[in-house]
């Protein structure tokens, strides 16, 4: 078993991994930016060591410094969380060079699904189900309009290097092709360097429903269910939950079966994940896979009682899977949200500052896992993800009133969040009812809001009297980063000089 | 103490006096029996007739909110003996308000000029931040008194942009 493992993460799933080392009797090595020093993950790690500037390409993304502390701390294997280099098969290449165990796949796993267009190829020769369209990259307009022709429209153009719905665009008629595919290769140049283009028949409001995959170094492969990720803006998820609401039993298991084949033909080990969309009639179809850890885990956590990331840990080091497909069980229902740091009211604009207040929930059926803080400022330089918020129930509608209930609980003062938005989207009767696909989120923020009828705004009124009396303050100084300047009353709360400050202190 | 409260817009008269037990408290003319808790920094429970209010309350850069259970409350308080009233965040309605930048960006548009009269809630400027457009509105009718913060300006949070009086 390894004595040290190095976390090349941040934030909550740094957080997540540390605890996981923690339990496992491992030390920790968390790494850091400038702007992350007070952030949660180094206060839980037993050591942690700085890196470099905020960029990510100079810090969280940088081999060379990410290696260098593996060498400096002694670690022996180093758990790439999710994002940044979880997916990067030159990193994984590069540990194994350093001789520093990568806890996830090999980097020839990684390379073949990494290219969505030589993942669809692998998996023709696996007789798996995709959806229909080309597997290697449009080589000319031409081509484009045959295949469309063959497969009928609509079509969805798609970057095979892509991700994060960048390089992506759907087209109606033919005489949009010629334009979307222009303008699809050079989005994917730009956000990808790699202007390959293929494409798929674009299914009518598709679920997407992924497979958690788990897999040792010795060939045993399993599945542990599935989880409903459709409920997603602009091709980002936002709330996922597992199990699905259409899936029964049998579709579970030949979806199941259908994901360790795709496993199996990638060579893949340790934890992975097998996407499909599903259309109306439950066809499903191989989208991807990736071949990391990802940020919903928790849900398939709750719903087996595994734990993954000691399972990724054990595996690494050598383990066998400690049971087989017959012994996962899936019992009860778990909801998760993805708290951000964005401002609802305002076309979700990221919303970085000091969190002033914070109150968060817990009790029964609730798991928190969060990389956030009373008095922690949220830095403006990378994904804004706060905490994951996960209720689970005996049922659907248990995991629902639980997850409603402690979202009632949360409070994030300083920031925007958008906690809101999950309290419009759990009492919405679509989402009761399971009626999600991949367009319901746009359809649901387009639809008017509720009237909110303030009916307590004499207590406000009140309430604001009483705080001037018990608790006062100048305006924002209490923050304590505020430097008021006298005379004209303005605050200056410069919150980023503010974390540069901490940041050295 | 006698304050003007302002919450979402709407207008109160409240006084306030502690007593031996709770508060006494006038709204408008009307009397109200309250029990009031701090129970931490910036967080009250209150008790009005058996029922129990938790109430939050979140200052930013350019205002302040009270949340009432999960409903939130544009809040502004002022003691209308003071001479000057409050300045800076959720300054006297009756006078200049300052906008200010609610985070660090760069102004990319005016689109207003001095001595221009504005509604309330009409855009005054566009602040550029993380490739993300953000407009400035102003808080209150009246005129552009001053701009503060130029086209192409580079401003932080809290940085006065311009003044509507």
């Amino acid at each position: 078993m390894f004595k040290k493992i190095l976390i090349a993460n941040r934030g909550e799933i740094a957080v997540r991994v540390i605890r996981a080392c923690r339990e496992l009797g491992i030390t920790s090595v968390a790494v850091y930016s400038d702007v992350d020093r007070a952030s949660l993950h180094v206060r839980k790690a037993d050591e942690a060591y700085h890196i470099g500037p905020p960029a990510a390409a100079e810090s969280y993304l940088n081999f060379a410094k990410i290696l260098g502390v593996a060498k400096q701390s002694g670690a022996d294997a180093i758990h790439p969380g999710y994002g940044f280099l979880s997916e990067n098969a030159k990193f994984a290449q590069a540990c194994a060079d350093a001789g520093v165990k990568f806890i996830g796949p090999t980097a020839a796993s990684m390379e073949m699904m990494g290219s969505k267009t030589r993942a669809r190829q692998a998996m023709e020769k696996a007789g798996v189900p995709f959806v229909p369209g080309t597997s290697k990259g449009l080589e000319s307009v031409g081509q484009a309009e045959q295949v469309a022709a063959k497969i009928g429209y609509p079509v969805m153009l798609k970057a095979a290097a892509g991700g994060g719905g960048k390089g992506m665009r759907l087209v109606h008629t033919p005489g949009e092709l010629k334009a979307a595919l222009e303008a699809a290769q050079s989005e994917a140049e730009r956000a990808f360097g790699d202007r390959e283009v293929y494409i798929e028949k674009a299914i009518r409001n598709p679920r997407h429903i992924e497979m958690q995959v788990l897999a040792d170094e010795y060939g045993n492969t399993v599945y542990l269910g599935e989880r409903e990720c459709s409920i997603q803006r602009r091709h980002q998820k936002v709330l996922e939950e597992s199990p699905s609401s259409i899936v029964d039993p049998d579709m579970r298991q030949r979806m199941g079966e259908v994901a360790v084949r795709v496993a199996r033909a990638a060579g893949y080990t340790n934890a992975g994940t097998v996407e499909f969309l599903v259309d109306q009639e439950k066809n499903f179809y191989f989208l991807e896979m990736n071949t990391r850890l990802q940020v919903e885990h928790p849900v398939t956590e709750l719903i087996t009682g595994l734990d993954l990331v000691h399972l990724q840990i054990r595996i690494a080091a050598g383990d066998k899977l400690p049971f087989r497909q017959e012994g996962v069980r899936i019992r009860g229902h778990a909801i998760e949200c993805r708290i951000y740091a964005e401002d609802p009211d305002n076309n979700y604009f990221p919303s970085p500052g000091k969190i002033t207040l914070l109150l968060s929930p817990s009790g029964p059926g609730i798991r928190r896992d969060s990389g956030m803080y009373e008095g922690w400022t949220v830095p403006v330089d990378y994904d804004p993800l706060l905490a994951k918020l996960i209720g689970y129930g005996t049922d659907r509608a248990q995991a629902i009133s639980r997850l409603t209930r402690a979202l009632h609980e949360y409070f994030v003062g300083g920031i925007k969040t958008n906690i809101s938005l999950f309290r419009r989207i759990l009492t919405d009767a679509d989402f009761q009812a399971g009626k999600v696909d991949t367009g319901y989120l746009d359809r649901l923020l387009k639809s008017k809001l509720p009237e909110v009828r303030g009916e307590d705004a004499e207590i406000a009124a009140i309430a604001a009297g009483i705080f001037a009396m018990l608790d006062p303050a100048s305006t924002a100084a209490s923050n304590g980063d505020a430097v008021a300047k006298p005379g004209n009353g303005t605050v200056r709360t410069g919150w980023k000089s503010a974390a540069r400050a901490e940041a050295l202190s | 103490m006698l304050y003007e409260v302002t919450i979402d817009g709407k207008n109160y008269r409240l006084d306030l006096q502690r007593v031996e037990v709770g508060w006494r408290c006038r709204l408008d003319g009307h009397e109200i029996q309250v029990d009031a808790v701090l129970t931490r920094r910036d967080v009250l429970s209150i008790l009005v007739g058996g029922k129990a209010y938790e109430i939050k309350r979140e200052r930013t850069a350019t205002d302040t909110h009270l949340w009432v259970g999960s409903t939130r409350y544009l809040t502004d308080l002022r003691d209308p003996r003071s001479l000057r009233g409050r300045k800076g965040a959720g300054a006297d309605e009756m006078g200049p308000r300052k906008l200010l930048a609610p985070m660090p960006g760069k102004v990319v548009r005016v689109l207003v000029s001095e001595e221009q009269k504005v509604e309330a809630g009409q855009s005054i400027l566009v602040v550029e931040a993380m490739k993300m457009q953000n407009e400035i509105k102003s808080p209150k009718k009246g005129i552009v008194q001053k701009i503060v913060a130029a086209q192409g300006a580079n401003v932080n949070a809290g940085d006065v942009l311009a003044i509507v009086e």
